[in-house]
């Protein structure tokens, strides 16, 4: 499939609209199966859709991701073909924007990965390869920010959250289980305990 | 004071629907990324031109204040901001160079002899390496470039005449008189 970034359309979706992937196929087939299941119930052909749709639904669950590396832009040498397509899975499409590289098939995604084989062919190393593309599209095209200064709020920030509530609902327990300790702990004065038995008595009766 | 500690959910709500507000705004695209390349040095190239006259290379154009257009024959967003930049070119005497992204020099030459050319000269990129050079991830996408070889900004997407007032203008006259 030629990318939308190619292909002459409405201004801003013409720029931006992604090549869908595989896995979006997959998904358009499961709801109209169960759509068909919820309107019959079970018959025989729903079952038979149900027995089709279950190893779909698992294929797309547990996932082989869509490859849109085509057999030309492999390298020759499979070590460093390995290593780029480790490092491509973890590149951003800058057209379709949550895809990697490496399922993408938008044509830029096409050309970055040309051009990153060429830089290892090169003799970069892995960091040196990634950072060129870094320099050019900043540390949006890492699909795993890097931990540092200012990403630290996103890579703590939930832990953090999770500290300070789980520390003021102990807090907050504590407190409450120690005042109920005293309340229990305040001994009857002895009129008082004279008007419950006179009660106590009363009820006898 | 004890109180106060009672209305701190509420403040954080109105903290998230004014972050959310803030998302929601229409005019802005959280699809548009900001360029990596901004007061960076621009990167060099030197390219064949459309017209076959001498290369188009970026250390022609030191000493001036440019403006790098990416476009393409086949891009129906450059069609809807040519307007723009032949404004640009005829009425602001803008020093604009268009780049060809991977498109094919006749279509390039057939459309421009449609709709006028407004650039002073057109490298061709045909494999789209100056472009990933330039951290372009579409077209069009246009690259003002002062005096001293810098990216001073970067537009996404078609230029209006929006954005060539409030945006593009001013900073050009800024660049200018520095």
């Amino acid at each position: 499939m030629r990318s939308v970034l190619a292909l002459p359309g409405a201004p801003r979706m013409a720029r931006f609209a992604g090549a869908r992937s595989r896995g979006a196929r997959f998904s358009g087939a499961l709801f109209r199966g169960t759509g068909f299941l919820g309107k019959r119930f079970l018959g025989a052909r729903s079952l038979a859709m149900l027995l089709l749709g279950a190893p779909l639904l698992a294929a797309w669950l547990l996932g082989a991701p869509a490859h849109a590396v085509t057999p030309q832009e492999r390298l020759a040498d499979p070590a460093l073909e390995a290593r780029a397509r480790a490092l491509s899975q973890n590149l951003r499409c800058l057209v379709c924007q949550n895809e990697s590289i490496d399922e993408s098939d938008a044509d830029l995604a096409h050309d970055i990965r040309v051009l990153l084989r060429q830089r290892m062919l090169a003799g970069d190393t892995d960091a040196q390869a990634v950072q060129y593309l870094v320099a050019r599209y900043g540390q949006f095209v890492l699909l795993r920010p890097p931990v540092e200064p200012a990403t630290w709020v996103l890579w703590y920030g939930p832990a953090a959250l999770l500290l300070v509530a789980g520390l003021g609902t102990v807090v907050w327990l504590r407190r409450r289980a120690g005042t109920g300790a005293v309340a229990s702990a305040a001994p009857l004065t002895d009129a008082e305990r004279q008007r419950l038995d006179e009660m106590l008595r009363e009820t006898e009766r | 004071m004890r109180k106060a500690v009672y209305l701190l959910p509420l403040l954080a709500f109105f903290a998230l629907v004014a972050w959310f507000a803030l998302a929601l705004r229409p005019s802005y695209d959280p699809q548009t990324l900001p360029s990596a390349m901004i007061d960076q040095p621009a990167p060099a190239f030197d390219l064949a031109t459309l017209s076959g006259g001498p290369d188009l290379a970026l250390s022609g154009l030191k000493g001036q204040v440019v403006l790098v257009n990416f476009f393409a024959s086949w891009c129906a967003p450059c069609r809807v901001e040519h307007p723009i930049l032949m404004r640009l070119a005829e009425q602001e005497h803008v020093a604009l160079y268009g780049i060809d992204y991977k498109d094919r020099p006749e279509a390039a030459r057939q459309i421009l002899a449609q709709l006028g050319d407004p650039y002073r000269a057109i490298g061709l990129d045909p494999d789209g390496v100056t472009g990933i050079n330039f951290g372009v991830y579409g077209v069009p996408e246009t690259y003002v470039i002062d005096k001293s070889g810098q990216i001073r900004k970067r537009f996404v997407g078609p230029l209006t005449a929006e954005s060539l007032e409030r945006e593009l203008l001013p900073l050009l006259k800024k660049l200018n008189a520095s």
